[in-house]
């Protein structure tokens, strides 16, 4: 007679959940630890960065960052290209992180290098859940093209300009976008 | 392959829609790559990718964080070790946890040498690319060497789980000094036989010199790294540009091509080679005793925050951006994987070259499907 067992404590392969029943742990939060270099560029960039742009100049751990509103997101990142002493001409990766409760939903992130200074430093602008769209950056590096259109394949972001956003990693006619939260993780019709 | 014949309409001439893939056996796993030809030439290209998506960024989000390093194991399967480094430095990073110095000449001993076999992977097949059968024989004999050398260090000859947060998982085993530097010399001789047997090949050059070349401006534009970059005559890599683990410590070169054509790309690596295993012998030479594991609970819980940690895997700038909410698991972990920047400069090498060419050109970029996928 086949038996069948069921694991008591299986874990469910759902999305995470913050849990209420247990007792609430105070989550420290990673201190900001530049090296000296971080340091030299976060001087520079307070300096330089023309004050139009709206940037906020912020650390974390270890990278600068810089949060703009996704209106002056071309802008910072052509001046950070072009700007004699930075030269970021290296885009590295762009990633989408999904804020769920946020009110500004998807947080994108623009990390660069130069490889001419070596300085490393990460952009990054948010969009509201409503309206996921932001312009592209193809435009200053053309690296960018697959990274967005992974972004919106995955997360359903538009990036406005770019020219091709047909699925990349998905098949054509894939319903939803798998990278977000909400996204159901074992619940749904496989092919 | 597919073939589908298209009138121009202008000039009255007929582009060919070739397909390759997503199952040919020089594709290098499942790749799709859509070529338009006039005449012999080919005139646009399409690469399809994704056969092999399987949400490994998305299945981060539900594990904890010691369970992930075998999914890193998963994406770059030829360079295991270096995957799983750098999934354990941005874990590292944002704990803030200061690993054993034995554990980080161990991590860069093994590392070395996987980016050798990867190297070795790599001189094969890109020889059967080009239609010459023996390279990979010889590659293979080398290979085995490193694989036999990790089963016994690691346990298993691909997917090792070896390097864990905090250090790696067990000691050396009492051989290894011995056994490695057996290795090594099989390695040298075998390095300068593999070069010697193809790299000056007549043939060999002509099919691969000033094919499918790069612009170092253009790759940089293109976001292309590792080997693929330093052909194109751009001295960067992440181990002396930008070090992490110990790799400051080691004296050693970036060897740089000057075309960044095809040739330039195969060559950077059998040099690369010659310098992980200079690394290895200077890391054997100083490698200490002591603890091989900082104490890192199995279940560790980062502080709030965001890390960036690139780190120079076989195919170049493999970078982890990983978000930790302060939980177990962590919020997002997004790969920058090497070899999908890499593959977006394809339709740039690809245009204007010969079709007899695109296989060894797609062949030179040393694709690993996994990776690009994940």
């Amino acid at each position: 007679m086949p038996r069948t067992k069921t694991l008591p404590h299986k874990r469910q392969m759902v999305n995470k959940k913050p849990s209420s029943g247990r007792r609430a742990r105070e989550i420290p939060i990673a201190p900001p630890c530049l090296d000296p270099r971080g340091e030299e560029l976060f001087e520079m960039l307070n300096e330089i960065l023309p004050p139009d742009l709206k940037s906020e100049i912020g650390v974390c751990v270890d990278m600068v960052t810089i949060t703009v509103p996704k209106e002056s997101l071309v802008q910072v990142c052509q001046f950070l290209k072009d700007s004699q002493n930075l030269l970021f001409n290296y885009l590295c990766s762009i990633s989408v992180v999904d804020y769920e409760e946020s009110e500004q939903r998807f947080e994108i992130v623009y990390h660069m290098v130069s490889l001419s200074t070596y300085y490393k430093v990460a952009v990054k602008t948010s969009v509201f859940s409503a309206d996921p769209i932001l312009p592209t950056v193809t435009s200053v590096w053309r690296s960018a093209e697959w990274f967005e259109r992974e972004g919106h394949d995955l997360f359903g972001v538009i990036f406005l300009g770019h020219g091709n956003l047909s699925p990349l990693l998905l098949y054509e006619g894939f319903d939803g976008f798998p990278g977000r939260k909400s996204f159901p993780f074992h619940d749904y019709q496989e092919w | 392959m597919q073939v589908d014949e298209k009138k121009n309409e202008t000039d009255g001439s007929i582009d060919l829609m070739i397909n390759m893939g997503p199952q040919h056996p020089s594709t290098h796993g499942v790749f799709r790559l859509v070529i338009w030809v006039d005449g012999e030439r080919i005139i646009k290209s399409e690469p399809h990718i994704g056969y092999l998506h399987r949400g490994s960024e998305k299945i981060c989000e539900s594990e904890h964080y010691s369970q992930i390093v075998t999914l890193f194991d998963r994406m770059d399967y030829v360079g295991n070790l270096n995957s799983e480094l750098a999934f354990c430095l941005a874990t590292e990073k944002i704990m803030d946890v200061d690993v054993p110095e034995r554990a980080e000449y161990i991590r860069v001993i093994l590392c070395e040498l996987n980016r050798i076999a990867s190297h070795m992977l790599f001189y094969g097949v890109y020889g059967l690319d080009a239609g010459a059968m023996t390279p990979i024989l010889y590659a293979f004999r080398e290979r085995e060497k490193i694989q036999n050398l990790f089963e016994s260090v690691t346990g298993a000859r691909m997917m090792h789980n070896y390097i864990r947060i905090g250090g790696v998982k067990d000691d050396l085993p009492i051989d290894f000094q011995q056994r490695l530097h057996e290795v090594l010399d099989h390695l040298k001789r075998g390095i300068e036989e593999c070069d010697a047997l193809i790299s000056k090949n007549e043939m060999f050059l002509a099919r691969t010199k000033g094919v499918g070349s790069i612009t170092g401006p253009d790759a940089i534009d293109f976001g292309v790294t590792g080997p693929a970059l330093r052909a194109s005559g751009v001295a960067e890599d992440i181990r002396i540009t930008d070090p992490y683990s110990i790799y400051d410590r080691f004296d050693f070169n970036i060897p740089v091509g000057t075309y960044g054509d095809c040739w330039d790309r195969f060559y950077v690596r059998i040099e690369e080679m010659r310098e992980s295993v200079k690394i290895i012998e200077q890391a054997a030479r100083e490698l200490p005793e002591g603890d091989i594991s900082a104490a890192v609970r199995r279940i560790v819980r980062p502080p709030k925050g965001e890390v960036f940690v690139r780190t120079e895997s076989p195919r170049g700038d493999l970078a982890v951006f990983l978000v930790s909410d302060g939980s177990d698991t962590p919020y997002r972990v997004k790969v920058r994987a090497p070899s999908f920047a890499n593959l977006q400069a394809l339709e740039q090498m690809l245009q204007g070259s010969y079709l007899a060419d695109a296989v060894l050109i797609l062949g030179s970029i040393d694709l690993i499907m996994g990776e690009v996928d994940r």
